[in-house]
Parts: structure tokens; C-alpha cells; sequence
């Protein structure tokens, strides 16, 4: 399980620049990062080195923030790799609401941060399916 | 219940209307002989002051208009020597030139009378501190409750607007039992003290008077609720004296207009036709008692609603419902009148929704567009698209089927709306009509 750090953003010229101007400030790094937009706002989703900082300085500078549960999924860096995972996933009936990769990896694996629709099914599937998943605290250090 | 001046407060509606024909005619006369700009509409309608001898023949007198103020700049309008005026308020002027008003001591005594009349309506006593967030200045909010709080006798504190932070720690610190500044600047207040981590209810705070701008009932509900006071609506505007021309009573049903100064008409803003009591239409005010700018049948713009009934209170003053918006803040869409307020009050009714808003309005091709901008607060945010455009689909709905017009909603980042610590700018008009 991880923290995201999601941003309400107008679409207009300078915003995204202005977060993550605000984030470099604080000394946060951003290790992951996704978009979702549409032609009149964005969601900027973001895993970083410190999110409870993120959270607060993000707060403090006016945007709408939240922090979303995510889970970090150890995906074997091979062809077929990630579809091994979803197949996995889809017999587990476990729904997705949106994945993106991690700019980092550990030795072996890739990472993707998925949002499941349930946390605890999904964290249980994981575990019987033998499918790895990295805890926050290693998350962040990566 | 307790009165400032029971006598004229609670006077018989014979008696009103007597004092109220005698001191229109006075005042027609005094038009007449000392304001040149009016004696001559007055002489264009062929009408000359012995023409008037009751309130029915009010009606054969001329509009005063803005535009009056504005021709007349800066003090033609006068009906006093220079020597004579001993204040000078003056409107921003947003569009063109600023309109600018003048006071006799007479009128000052006057005005801090009505004023101590308005906050003691609204249960304010010599024993209340009074936190006045209302502009010093030019502006006549400031000035005017500050007046009317000292003759009170309350304790008066003149934190002006601005500062927020300032304002809030004055209340923990010097006990405030009442708060009058804007509604909008109120419910901003109170967004500060929740980053503050102040909690309204550690506060003396027992009552709000609020005014200048057009406020819901349902952003009443809001203000009540968030800060834990009572809510009353105060009505006043510099052409007629500033703050205190009408005060609500504990009954929270109208503002009571001070009658014994002020002979108020509803108006069809088009027509100019008359309006009898309980129809919607523009408030038309003759300020019979001041001597430096009188002012007779001045057209406010404001869109309200008179009743003539005796109220719980046992105050005989007709009443006025609070403004529902103001003439030139009103949107004609497509033939449809849209005002701010109806936005507000469907906006507070969505859960997690808070009433910070605008209205832009733009015309492309022929078609006017209305667009309206809701700042999108944290409770209602989603790291999902699909909630955050359902978010949007559900309010568009419900204002459509409240407005009768098409609308399209914009969700915007917060406090990103020009959010002055004043009048909050609730339309932008972009149509070149």
C-alpha cells in the first residue's frame, strides 16, 4: 500500500509548472506521475519522497488536494510481464480504476501504481497469487 | 424585545403616513427652491411643489436616477452651501464616473440614530463589543455602523475590512459578541478560522449583521450554521443615507424600512408602473429628511418585495424582503432572468458544495452561453475523473432545472475566483450587447 497525492488542476497555461515549482521548493521529489485530464480540468496523481510534506505544502499553496491509497505492484521487467499481472488480476475479479508505471525499479521488477476499487481484496489476491507489492517505507526510499 | 425608539418604531400607520406627507411636501419644496437639476425635471413634468399634498401624488414626481449622481458630478445635487456639509461618502465608481454623497450634521445625527435603531433590532445593546469588518472610507458601511455602534454605546471595534487574520484574533482576544461586514466576507472568515484551527464556538460571537451585497437564505443558513450566530440582514445604500435604511427584527421576515425618513414605492423596472404590495419589482426611495442631498423617488435598482402587515415584533414599519439581486447584477439569458443568489442557493443545497461561484456569461454567434464556475473544495474532490465530471453533470442539472436555462459548469481550483475581501464579484458579463 502507498500514498498518492492527487491535485485538482485548471486547465490553463502555468498550472502544472506552478505544482511542481511549489514541490521542488519543499525539497520533495516526484517518483511517479500521471495525468488524467479533460478539455476543462486535469488530476495530477503523483507518488513523491514525502507525502504527508506534499500534502501539507501543496494545501498551504491553494490547490485542492487529497491522498489516495495506491498499491506499488512489482511487475517482472519482461515482455509479457505486465500482462501476466492483469490476467492474474482479471481472475481474481479484482477492478482496476487506473494504473500508471514508476520512473524507478527495484533489481528485477518494473513497478506499477494501480488503484484498485477494493484494497483488501486485492491486497489478498496479491498475496495468495504470489504477485509482489512494495510497502510504503520502501516505496518512498527508492 | 427591546426598541431603540419605540415611539417611531411602533407608531400607528395614520400617524406615519402623516408625518411622512408632511415632511415629502417639505422636502419637494426644499428640492425645488435649492436643487437647480431637479427643479427643472420638476418643471419638464409640469409639476411645481404645491401640486403635492398627500403620498398618493408622490407618483407625479420624477425618477431620480444614478445617472442623476453621476451628471450632476461631484456636488450639484446639493441643497446646501458647501459650509453646511460636514462629511463626504463617495461610491467606488466601477463604471464611470464615482457618485458622490453629502452630509449635514443634522443628517449625520440622523444616520447614527437609524443605525443605533438598525443594531438594536437585530439584539445588539450598549453591552455588545461590535467587530465592524465593514470598509473605512469613502465607502459609507464603516463609517456609518461605527457612528450608529457608539450612540449604541456598545463597544465598537473598527478592524475595517482586510487582514483576516487579524480580524479573527480581535475576536478571541477582545471578546467580538457581534460581527457586521458582508455575508460573503463572513463565511471567509470563517474558511480562515478553520485553517487557523479556531473554533467558532470557542468564540463570544452571538450575532452577525450583514449587507452591501445580495445574500440567500440559504447562505443565511450557512452563515448561522458555520459560525454558530444569529444572521440578520441590514439594508442601506449611500444615495439614500448608507447602512440602516432597513433592519431585520428578531422574526428574521423582512427588513423593516425606517419609514419616518424614508417613503419607499416597488416599481416594475421597465414600465415604471407601480407595483401594489407583495409584487416583485424595483425599490424606489424618497430620502425626506436629508438636508444636504434629499434625495425623491431614487431608483435603487434593488428587486424586492414589500408587506405592509404588523410584524411579531410590534415594529409598524412596512418591510422589504431581502434583496433577491440587483437590477444591473441580474443575467437575461435567452429571455430568462438569472441572478446570482439563485446560483448561491442551489449551490449550497449539493452536499460538500461551497457557494463560491461566478457567472460568466458570453455570447457565440447569436447564442449567449452562460457559464458557471464552482470552485471545487476538498470534500467534494476526486483523484477520479468520472466523479469529478458526474460532480459536474449534477450540478449543471440542478441549476437547469432551477434557472430554466442551459448552463455550463466549469469546476475551478479554489480561492482561485477573485475573492475580494469585500462585495464578492459574482458576474462577469463578456457580451457585447
Amino acid at each position: 500500500m502507498a500514498k498518492q497525492i492527487s491535485v485538482f488542476l485548471e486547465n490553463k497555461a502555468g498550472r502544472l509548472s506552478h505544482v511542481t515549482r511549489v514541490l521542488g521548493e519543499a525539497d520533495i521529489n516526484i517518483r511517479a506521475l500521471s495525468i488524467a485530464d479533460t478539455s476543462d480540468f486535469g488530476i495530477l496523481r503523483i507518488i513523491v519522497s514525502d507525502p504527508e510534506k506534499a500534502y501539507k505544502i501543496l494545501k498551504e499553496a491553494g490547490f485542492t488536494v487529497s491522498e489516495t491509497e495506491v498499491i506499488a505492484v512489482q511487475v517482472p521487467d519482461s515482455p509479457g510481464g505486465l500482462a501476466d499481472v492483469l490476467e492474474q488480476m482479471s481472475e481474481a475479479s479484482l477492478n482496476i480504476e487506473y494504473l500508471y508505471a514508476f520512473l524507478g525499479t527495484t533489481e528485477k521488477d518494473a513497478l506499477v501504481i494501480f488503484k484498485v476499487e477494493d484494497f483488501t481484496k486485492a491486497r489478498n489476491a496479491f498475496i495468495e497469487k504470489g504477485i509482489k507489492f512494495l510497502d510504503e517505507t520502501e516505496l518512498y526510499k527508492l | 424585545m427591546s426598541y431603540w425608539d419605540i415611539e417611531k418604531e411602533c407608531m400607528s400607520r395614520n400617524e406615519l403616513e402623516l408625518l411622512q406627507t408632511r415632511r415629502l411636501k417639505e422636502a419637494v419644496y426644499r428640492m425645488y427652491a435649492f436643487v437647480q437639476p431637479y427643479k427643472e425635471k420638476m418643471d419638464e413634468a409640469g409639476i411645481k411643489p404645491d401640486d403635492i399634498n398627500s403620498l398618493a401624488d408622490l407618483k407625479l414626481l420624477p425618477f431620480t436616477t444614478k445617472k442623476d449622481l453621476r451628471d450632476n458630478y461631484p456636488f450639484n445635487l446639493f441643497a446646501v452651501p458647501m459650509g453646511d456639509v460636514i462629511r463626504i461618502h463617495s461610491s467606488s465608481g466601477t463604471t464611470g464616473k464615482p457618485t458622490v454623497v453629502g452630509y449635514t450634521r443634522k443628517d449625520i445625527d440622523i444616520w447614527s440614530e437609524l443605525m443605533a435603531r438598525a443594531l438594536c433590532s437585530a439584539g445588539a445593546s450598549k453591552r455588545s463589543v461590535i467587530q465592524n469588518a465593514y470598509g473605512y472610507g469613502l465607502f459609507t458601511g464603516g463609517l456609518g455602523v461605527h457612528y450608529g455602534a457608539e450612540k449604541l454605546g456598545a463597544s465598537v471595534i473598527p478592524s475595517s475590512g482586510g487582514n483576516t487574520k487579524r480580524q479573527i484574533m480581535l475576536m478571541q482576544d477582545f471578546g467580538t459578541t457581534v460581527l457586521t461586514c458582508t455575508p460573503s466576507y463572513a463565511l471567509f472568515m470563517y474558511e480562515e478560522m478553520l485553517e487557523m484551527g479556531v473554533k467558532p464556538e470557542e468564540l463570544q460571537l452571538k450575532s452577525g449583521i450583514f449587507g452591501a451585497e445580495p445574500w440567500s437564505e440559504n447562505m443565511r443558513k450557512e452563515i448561522e450554521r458555520c459560525l454558530q450566530i444569529d444572521a440578520y440582514a441590514i439594508y442601506g445604500l449611500s444615495e439614500i443615507i448608507g447602512p440602516g435604511v432597513a433592519i431585520e427584527c428578531a422574526s428574521k421576515d423582512g427588513l423593516h424600512i425606517a419609514e419616518d425618513h424614508f417613503i419607499v414605492e416597488v416599481i416594475d423596472p421597465i414600465t415604471e408602473e407601480i407595483l401594489s404590495e407583495g409584487e416583485q419589482g424595483e425599490l424606489v426611495i424618497s430620502a425626506v429628511t436629508k438636508e444636504a442631498l434629499p434625495m425623491i423617488r431614487y431608483r435603487t435598482g434593488d428587486l424586492t418585495v414589500l408587506n405592509k402587515e404588523t410584524c411579531a415584533c410590534g415594529r409598524t414599519h412596512i418591510r422589504m424582503q431581502k434583496v433577491l439581486g440587483r437590477s444591473d447584477d441580474m443575467v437575461i439569458i435567452r429571455g430568462v432572468n438569472v441572478f446570482p443568489s439563485m446560483v448561491e442557493s442551489v449551490l449550497l443545497q449539493i452536499p460538500g458544495v461551497e457557494p463560491h461561484y461566478l457567472l460568466v456569461v458570453d455570447r457565440q454567434g447569436t447564442l449567449d452561453i452562460l457559464e458557471v464556475q464552482v470552485e471545487v473544495s476538498e470534500l467534494v474532490f476526486s483523484d477520479e475523473v468520472r466523479k469529478l465530471e458526474e460532480l459536474g453533470a449534477h450540478i449543471r442539472r440542478e441549476l437547469e432545472s432551477a434557472l430554466g436555462v442551459a448552463v455550463k459548469v466549469r469546476l475551478v481550483e479554489p480561492k482561485f475566483l477573485e475573492r475580494s475581501e469585500g462585495k464578492a464579484k459574482r458576474v462577469i458579463d463578456k457580451r457585447k450587447l
